[in-house]
């Protein structure tokens, strides 16, 4: 127990009254203002406790009396967007393209909302601007597979190709190689015609001919210009879904490779679905 | 005061008696909630044990340090909502031992990739990222696909994964070798991996199981366990 609180004679402040063989302590406390934020801080957290969730309870966590929570404050935030947009997307999720397309602001938001959709969805796979990518369809060039109009379009976004959904376009290519339909002459021979077909040949490649009649018109048109009801990819042409060069024909035919397209109905709400819709159309390709 | 604060400090089994009460007081404070904590737990519906392909995969998400750059955690924020989907919950990750969540994004945030992109894109895309995507800064992973898959300890580990929580079932163990090489051949009949593991993607077309193989199939399932619009998960849909 502090017995002999003193002065002390060299700086004259008061002693703790503690003696330990002859030393003494100054009696320095904190300083007030130090002390005071402590204790003001110790009560805050009391009062954080009590405002927002802290402790959890035998039926669930103690919510708070303010009842915050991110996922509300998310909530809202997305729903005051969704209201900010909500004229311009009600318009476009319930208009015809035709009526849309009438309306030059309406279009414009329209393909606003549709390029940025586009650009973090579907540019890995067709490039920027729908440049497309090897086996992946160039969007901007016109040469569609499953038809260029904007509801084929919306059709394809909605259901994607080959993606599972029962509405999916479905098309397939026979493995004439690998499932033994055709010779590897045969699909050669094919090959050059194919090579005819697209521009890089100028052989009569006769043999080739007969047997593209005979295999490939059923899906691809009678002079390879594509049939878009079954998915028949337009051969006559200078733009090619996987390349030009021969080896990728006949590895083609052998063994075909079938893309893949999402179904977007499940990340993308109705109206995103006809802005990207309109976007796609006005790359350039649109019909 | 009944003791006094001499008397206290000149008997050291009563200072060490009162010691032991104050510091039990503290832990009390900080233990006592974690009795409860269960009752916050949120229970959605749809998240399982990966599969055994999936789970290696994910063994090689990790290896190759792909969450050095890519998170899958989308929070709670609009932004992040409207690029990405649905907001990550933490019983998405609740089989993940460690979880991906990651906080730094030089890359995308991965926690709802699974079915955006096709197979082909992925193997595109793991192969040479700027085949597909010019801008892209990612490393190439070519090698995944030349890299045999190692299936011999897949059910060991499996088990060390039962051993850590995840309820795999004796079932599944049983069936580990077989459900992979299911789900490497989509031309393979899946309905009894789906039974086992609802929602599971199948790559490739048998023939060599590659990591490549194994890394795309945990991919497409990112994201994709919870229905969001299943009605039982009707508190969480925005």
């Amino acid at each position: 127990m502090p017995t002999k609180i003193e002065k002390d004679s060299v700086t004259g402040e008061m002693t703790t009254g503690h003696e330990w063989d002859g030393l003494k302590e100054l009696n320095r406390p904190l300083p007030k203002w130090w002390i005071y934020i402590l204790y003001a801080t110790m009560a805050w957290a009391v009062v954080w406790c009590v405002l927002y969730p802290s402790v959890p309870g035998l039926t669930g966590y103690y919510h708070g009396t303010l009842g915050y929570s991110q996922r509300t404050t998310v909530d809202r935030d997305v729903a005051a967007v969704a209201k900010q947009r909500g004229t311009y997307m009600a318009r476009i999720k319930t208009l015809p393209f035709a009526d849309i397309r009438k309306d030059p602001q309406l279009l414009a938001v329209a393909e606003t909302a549709g390029r940025i959709t586009f650009a973090n969805n579907c540019q890995p796979c067709h490039g920027a601007g729908g440049g497309g990518n090897p086996g992946y369809p160039a969007l901007a060039a016109g040469n569609w597979i499953w038809g260029g109009k904007l509801e084929d379009i919306q059709q394809t976004l909605i259901y994607g190709i080959r993606s599972g959904l029962d509405n999916a376009r479905q098309s397939q290519m026979p493995r004439f190689g690998a499932d033994a339909m055709l010779k590897p002459a045969e699909i050669e021979q094919i090959a050059d015609y194919v090579m005819v077909l697209y521009g890089k040949s100028n052989g009569d490649a006769a043999a080739g001919k007969k047997l593209f009649a005979e295999n490939c018109v059923a899906c691809h048109g009678a002079n390879g210009e594509g049939i878009r009801e079954v998915g028949g990819p337009r051969l006559a042409s200078k733009a090619h879904l996987l390349g030009d060069d021969r080896a990728t024909v006949i590895a083609q035919i052998n063994n075909p490779r079938m893309g893949v397209m999402p179904n977007w109905n499940t990340r993308l709400d109705e109206a995103t679905i006809k802005s990207v819709t309109l976007y796609v159309h006005a790359l350039g390709g649109g019909e | 005061m009944f003791i006094r604060h001499e008397t206290i400090e000149k008997n050291a089994f009563l200072m060490l008696i009162l010691t032991l009460l104050v510091i039990s007081i503290g832990g009390i404070v900080e233990v006592i909630p974690l009795f409860t904590i269960e009752t916050t737990v949120e229970h959605v519906t749809g998240v399982r044990p990966y599969t055994p392909l999936e789970s290696r995969g994910r063994d090689i998400y990790v290896r190759e340090g792909c969450y050095t750059c890519h998170s899958q955690m989308i929070r709670a924020l609009r932004d992040e909502v409207e690029r990405y989907g649905h907001y990550s919950i933490a019983a998405e990750s609740m089989y993940d031992h460690p979880f991906q969540w990651g906080s730094k994004r030089i890359g995308p945030d991965l926690a709802r990739v699974g079915g955006k992109y096709s197979n082909d894109w992925h193997y595109a895309h793991l192969i040479n990222a700027q085949s597909v995507v010019p801008e892209s800064l990612m490393p190439h992973y070519a090698f995944l696909a030349d890299t045999r898959l190692d299936l011999d300890d897949l059910t060991k580990r499996l088990k060390a994964q039962r051993a850590v929580g995840v309820p795999y079932t004796d079932e599944q163990i049983a069936n580990a070798q077989a459900d992979a090489r299911t789900q490497t051949d989509t031309n393979a009949d899946q309905k009894a991996l789906l039974k086992r593991y609802p929602k599971a993607v199948a790559v490739g077309t048998g023939g060599t199981i590659t990591e490549m193989d194994a890394l795309i199939a945990y991919l497409q399932v990112l994201g994709t366990m919870v229905d969001f619009a299943d009605p039982a998960n009707e508190n969480l849909r925005q």
